[in-house]
């Protein structure tokens, strides 16, 4: 069992044909998941690799493909647009791995996938990967393995840390999903709690977090009331200097100074064990789930 | 990215909102210039990348141009936390009735830009909105939409009560959602916005920041960035495609991932070190953002040992350690290096390392502790 991503996962690869899109297919396809087309505006009726049709829009790919999922490696400047065209031709999970789309794009595209019915994860995100079935992004393969842990990050290189440590100790994930770290997102922390609570698959959770905003003590606090399986968390950033802050805007729309300790602090007060170091990963697990 | 007050002004100025006159200096000669043309008592301001410019001394009310000069003298060159200021700005005082807050900001919960105005505002808004949050409005604003003119209006009338007011507050209000939409803005606030004692509504203070991922597509918004006011190490960092942050510490970083590098800084802090730097790689390779890196890097003098911390994803650890070889020939390091490499590419890594003379090693927290006992004895 898993989230989000699973064995009925049918991908299609927006951006096939570019640097970073091309690279990742390859892996995606490694690992055993069905990437069953790929989109490139202009390179409609190719081939990649020998077996994965090329299309020119989504909606051509999802007629004739049935693809149910997309993954985004377009460039920033077209990002936006690739979500919205996800959005329109159906699919129901689209992640966007790109990094630096404009965020006022995204409070235009999080209405408009919603409306659609659609879920996004990212932008800016490494996407998620259900061990042994289907990966969907960047993580790499190599360092999961399955298992009944679910783990849900805002990075993406602490997360490969972490999920390293679990495989590396024999402790199997369920899903990992990087929810990635960008001001709006279309997944959050408490998406993936829900989706995990609600997961036959999985016993416990980790969770990866990081400072600024008030994300994770919002899923402190969602813990706190609807969680009944284990919760081990992270904050990065213990020691980051303080910004030379401009305006009032930011403190007084938080009322929290969103600081490493503050989350802590929420955490624990939720009965999350809290890691000192992200190889405590291994020793609270093992404590939580006896 | 932060802009300058004067630089912000600029901007809403531009959408027709109103804003009393006045200029920008780089010389003391330039500030008494200005303060005699507008005439009569001044304000000098410091411009810079920080809050808390009046508590630091750096900004002066002059009575005339002759102790414009002199104010603009002793604020020219000052430090505020850390940065030197550059340039002033000279405006004219104004009389003040009331002083009140509004500002609009990117919100990651409601997933819009939302509005917060208050009739309290003035240099404690803070404080109001942590014991008073009710003298503070909210409104989120539907992006697709933009702010309807009854909600321009209805924020307005939280402020004043005078008619003539309000319709003036309502209009700015609305120029404000125009500044933030037409700027790619993730914060547009003035603070304060005043009435004066016959009557006008005036915006005395702005602050904008520029979403830096709408900086790409907007040359004019990034060719705003001053480097003059920001640590030149930052600078160079940029130019080179790294995100770099400088610390006090001894103990220098290269990470790749901003998550892996803020967990690597505060394990190096649990073993007992202090780090010298925040510094992510990014996640493509080239060997050349390494040798850039450790330049960087090995520019401060506090630095006593080096830490690299590289999970190879899209980065390959074989370009990592190419960087760390290349960089070494081509000039001395001075301190000791301690990589930790794992994944893509690492048993390739781990060769090129080795046929240098050096050594990786595998585990994170290995590496931080011995880093960190390097820096103590170099120190």
């Amino acid at each position: 069992m898993s989230i989000f991503v699973n064995a009925g996962t049918r991908l299609v690869v927006q951006g096939i044909t570019g640097r970073d899109g091309s690279f990742h297919a390859r892996q995606m396809m490694a690992y055993g998941t069905q990437v069953v087309a790929g989109v490139t505006p202009g390179k409609g009726g190719q081939t990649f690799e020998g077996r994965v049709p090329v299309f020119n829009t989504v909606a051509d790919a999802v007629r004739e493909t049935g693809a149910n999922t997309s993954v985004i490696y377009v460039p920033p400047a077209g990002a936006a647009g690739a979500i919205y065209e996800a959005a329109d031709a159906g699919i129901d999970l689209i992640v966007c791995i790109t990094e630096g789309v404009p965020v006022l794009d995204m409070t235009r595209v999080m209405p408009y996938v919603r409306s659609r019915g659609a879920r996004l994860i990212g932008p800016n995100c490494p996407g998620l990967i259900t061990p042994g079935v289907s990966k969907v992004g960047i993580i790499p393969g190599n360092i999961c393995a399955p298992g009944r842990v679910g783990l849900v990050s805002r990075s993406g290189t602490l997360t490969y840390e972490v999920v390293n440590q679990l495989t590396k100790n024999g402790i199997g994930q369920s899903t990992c999903v990087g929810i990635g770290g960008d001001p709006i997102i279309g997944t959050n922390f408490i998406d993936c709690l829900r989706a995990f609570e609600a997961d036959a698959g999985t016993d416990a959770v980790v969770m990866m977090g990081e400072i600024g905003g008030t994300d994770e003590q919002n899923a402190a606090a969602f813990v706190k009331a609807h969680l009944t399986k284990p919760v081990v968390g992270f904050i990065a950033g213990q020691t980051a200097p303080k910004g030379r802050r401009m305006g009032h805007a930011g403190a007084i729309i938080s009322g929290s100074s969103g600081t490493a300790e503050e989350k802590m602090q929420a955490f624990a007060a939720a009965g999350i064990s809290v890691m000192k170091r992200p190889v405590d990963v291994v020793a609270l697990l093992r404590d939580r789930l006896g | 990215m932060n802009l300058h007050e004067y630089q912000a002004r600029d901007l809403l100025r531009a959408q027709g909102i109103a804003m009393p006159d006045g200029g920008v200096a780089s010389t003391p000669e330039e500030a008494e210039a200005i303060a005699r043309r507008l005439g009569g008592t001044v304000v000098v301001k410091a411009q810079v990348h920080a809050g808390g410019r009046g508590k630091a001394g750096g900004v002066k009310l002059a009575k005339n141009a002759a102790e414009a000069k002199e104010h603009a003298g002793r604020i020219l060159g000052m430090q505020i936390k850390g940065l030197s200021v550059a340039k002033v700005l000279v405006v004219p005082a104004a009389e003040i009735a009331s002083e009140s807050y509004v500002g609009l900001i990117m919100d990651r919960e409601t997933q819009r830009p939302v509005y917060m105005v208050s009739a309290a505002g003035g240099v404690d808004i803070e404080e109001v909105a942590a014991r008073t949050p009710e003298k503070i409005t909210r409104l989120p604003v539907d992006p697709v939409y933009g702010l309807l003119p009854h909600q321009a209006l209805g924020l307005a009338f939280t402020l004043y009560q005078d008619i003539a007011q309000v319709r003036a507050a309502a209009r700015l209000i609305q120029e404000l959602w125009q500044v933030f939409t037409a700027n790619g803005a993730s914060l547009a606030e003035i603070n304060p916005l005043v009435t004066t004692p016959d009557g006008q509504v005036l915006a005395l203070d702005a602050k904008v920041v520029i979403d830096d991922n709408e900086l790409d597509r907007r040359p004019d918004l990034a060719a705003l960035r001053d480097e003059s006011a920001e640590e030149p190490s930052e600078v160079a960092a940029r130019q080179a495609n790294l995100t770099f942050i400088k610390l006090d510490g001894n103990v220098g970083c290269v990470v790749n991932g901003a998550g892996l590098a803020m967990a690597t800084m505060d394990l190096v802090k649990y073993y007992g070190g202090e780090p010298a730097n925040f510094l992510d790689i990014g996640g493509s390779s080239n060997p050349e953002k390494v040798v850039n890196a450790l330049r960087i890097i090995t520019r401060d003098p506090n630095v006593k040992a080096i830490l690299f911390n590289i999970f190879g994803g899209i980065t390959r650890t074989d370009d990592v350690a190419n960087g760390i070889v290349t960089a070494t020939r081509q000039f001395d390091v001075g301190v000791p290096l301690v990589i930790r490499l794992t994944g893509t590419n690492e048993q390739e890594a781990v060769r090129i390392l080795k046929d240098a003379g050096m050594t990786a090693l595998n585990d994170m927290d290995e590496a931080v502790q011995k880093v960190v006992a390097l820096s103590r004895e170099a120190a």
